[in-house]
């Protein structure tokens, strides 16, 4: 068991090193930022734009560019922007945003969905399956830039029905605000609602592993250890969530890892919408700059959560697979 | 969107079931396909679609180039039925010209990301060796970054040449879990006795593959670009969105709902009228994807003759209640 988790973590930090290798390789590669300068007007003098090459080390191969950005993250510093502020300082509040934005989603998509798929099974062809199935059809057509957009849309009308401002849709924090500890979780949670829900609904979401957990749980139940378990005698719920549903969450954590990686995609534009400072938002700026620091800095975030994710997928596939543990 | 892993552990097989002793494998999935009401309904709004864009230029008095200067940011009316946008561009025109764009590219994307899978899966699988090696490599390597990112890192590549370059390069990142599921299938068709056979008889590689194992193979193919319609759809207007897939002054759905975020409180037309031809048009294509998977598919119950269906509904029901009342 420890072997089997060691072995894959070994595999995913190669993958890792890859991932964040390519990336910078294409970046520097298709990256210009000089070309950005040189079309301000008027345009620099010529020592500014040799200076400027100089210190982004464009004078250099891009391999010894990768060396030298690679050894000085191992260090905790992940290089200076094209406009020259160091990156490091902001890395762990921005990873802290999104990694919160992607924690709660994530929870949420897989609980709803696991919780929609197996009620659709069980309930076939009822009207709720209907329902829950032509809603996920909506969602999964629907891009995570058009669900935030009418979240907020819906919430701020809400908030106009009702007249009070509970959902809150700008920024993680209310700008200045201060109180007790108490207040200030109440104060983020409120802002945390409606991106939780646009990330948790958005593209390999709740309506993703809804279709998939419906699927694996209508095979399921048409196995003979079912009938077996209900022949002895069990309790219907027993029957379907202890020996049911067990079976049918092993498929489902083959699909994760590759659901969250799709997940994490919808983290720019949520990010953007909501006005949230995270590693989403820098991903933007980064390829609009042209810096292929920035561009490399949140690709070795995402390499990293897929890391932990495909790990948690690899463990949960243990727990519930006893042929693994072996 | 919807991958179907399963594919690969259940090849394909003929299906001539006792209800239609003589028909031919195509003509059976033609006759389970037009039963599927969800399908038909998708194909004819695609076709509606198709033709409305298209042909926008005859009908509509307005063009995408061509701003109104007498009306800025109208609402909805009779001379411009969808309104226009603040430079005074008529936004009937304007979507009419995005969707073109969505569409043919989504198309385009699919059947090409479909061909490379087939290339690429089957070479892997029927050679083996280091060719194998470095695919499932590449395979494994981009399946933990997500292809958003690298497009976005290679936007400024395309920035201002032919959108078919765009095209390429979303099919480049596209191919991964369908290649990976042929490879599988070909691994086993390789061991079959009629392509030992083939290739006893001395016929080359090229041929082997391209005679003996892609034909077997037609309806994961066949399955699998249908089902990537709307997958492709969505990143090219992802992409669009954040300035990074078409540009201005092309344009595409995305940059339209771009547009419109901005203003959705304001000027609600901008957002919902493109975002709602997105969703509706990604919608209607993953209706007939599906509907085209349950056709291949012998073990599905969707688009089977009603009565079959009433009689399997009745079974299930009938083993759930024994196993309740047991």
């Amino acid at each position: 068991m420890i072997r089997f988790l060691l072995r894959r973590l070994v595999n995913y930090v190669v993958l890792c090193f890859l991932a964040v290798f390519f990336t910078y390789v294409l970046a520097s590669l298709t990256f210009d930022p000089i070309s950005l300068l040189k079309a301000h007007k008027p345009p620099p003098p010529a020592a500014t734009i040799a200076d400027k090459v100089h210190q982004l080390h464009l004078d250099q191969p891009i391999p010894q560019r990768f060396l030298t950005w690679f050894t000085s993250v191992l260090h905790g510093n992940f290089g200076d922007t094209v406009y020259g502020s160091a990156i490091a300082p902001d890395v762990w509040e921005r990873a802290g945003v999104s990694f919160r934005l992607f924690l709660f989603g994530t929870i949420f998509a897989v609980v709803l969905g696991v919780l929609v798929g197996v009620s659709g099974a069980v309930r076939q062809y009822r009207f709720s399956d209907y329902a829950s199935t032509f809603l996920s059809y909506i969602l999964i057509a629907m891009p995570v830039f058009v669900l935030g957009t009418l979240l907020k849309y819906g919430a701020t009308e809400l908030n106009y029905a009702t007249g009070s401002s509970f959902l809150l849709f700008t920024g993680e924090t209310t700008p200045g605000f201060t109180g007790s500890f108490g207040a200030e979780i109440w104060d983020r949670f409120r802002h945390l609602i409606l991106p939780t829900i646009a990330i948790g609904l958005g593209p390999a979401g709740a309506a993703y592993y809804s279709r998939y957990q419906r699927n694996a749980m209508l095979d399921v139940l048409g196995a003979d250890f079912l009938r077996t378990a209900a022949a002895k005698g069990l309790r219907r719920g027993r029957v379907l969530y202890r020996h049911g549903l067990r079976v049918a969450l092993i498929p489902m954590a083959a699909l994760f890892t590759y659901g969250f990686a799709t997940m994490i995609v919808g983290g720019p534009f949520t990010e953007r919408i909501f006005g949230w400072y995270g590693m989403g938002d820098w991903l933007i700026i980064g390829i609009q700059t042209e810096d292929t620091n920035l561009t490399a800095t949140v690709t070795l975030f995402v390499a990293v959560c897929v890391l932990v994710s495909g790990l948690l997928a690899d463990l949960a596939y243990a727990a519930l697979d006893p042929r693994i543990r072996i | 969107m919807i991958l179907d892993e399963d594919a690969a552990a259940h090849p394909p097989t003929d299906d001539r079931g006792p209800s239609a002793p003589s028909a031919s494998r195509g003509a059976l999935v033609w006759r389970r396909l037009r039963r599927n009401k969800m399908a038909i309904a998708g194909a004819v709004i695609i076709v509606l679609l198709f033709v409305a864009a298209f042909t926008y230029t005859w009908y509509w008095p307005w063009s995408y180039t061509q701003p109104d200067l007498t009306a800025f940011l109208t609402a909805p009316s009779g001379t411009h039925v969808f309104g226009t946008d603040n430079d005074g561009f008529d936004l009937f025109a304007e979507t009419m010209r995005g969707l073109q764009k969505s569409l043919i590219i989504g198309l385009l994307v699919a059947v090409l990301s479909t061909g490379v899978s087939a290339l690429v899966g089957s070479v892997a699988g029927y050679f083996r060796g280091w060719a194998d090696w470095l695919i499932t490599a590449i395979v494994d390597l981009l399946l933990t970054l997500p292809g958003f990112l690298i497009l976005a890192v290679l936007s400024p590549t395309f920035r201002g040449k032919t959108w078919l370059l765009f095209v390429l390069l979303i099919a480049a990142f596209n191919w991964m879990i369908t290649a990976r599921i042929v490879r599988g299938m070909t691994l086993a068709l390789k061991e079959q006795e009629f392509v030992r056979a083939a290739r006893l008889m001395g016929l080359p590689s090229w041929r082997v593959i391209s005679r003996h194992i892609l034909p077997q193979i037609t309806s994961l193919l066949i399955v699998d670009a249908t089902v990537n319609v709307g997958g492709a759809i969505l990143t090219e207007t992802s992409l669009s969105y954040f300035g990074f897939g078409i540009q201005p002054p092309d344009i595409s759905l995305g940059t339209l709902i771009a547009n419109g975020t901005s203003s959705a409180l304001t000027f609600p037309w901008l957002f919902f009228i493109p975002a709602g031809f997105l969703v509706v048009t990604v919608l209607a294509v993953n209706m007939v994807g599906d509907g085209v998977r349950d056709a291949f598919d012998p073990s599905s119950t969707r688009g089977a003759r009603r009565a079959d269906r009433r009689e399997l509904r009745a079974e299930r029901r009938a083993a759930r209640a024994a196993g309740r009342d047991s």
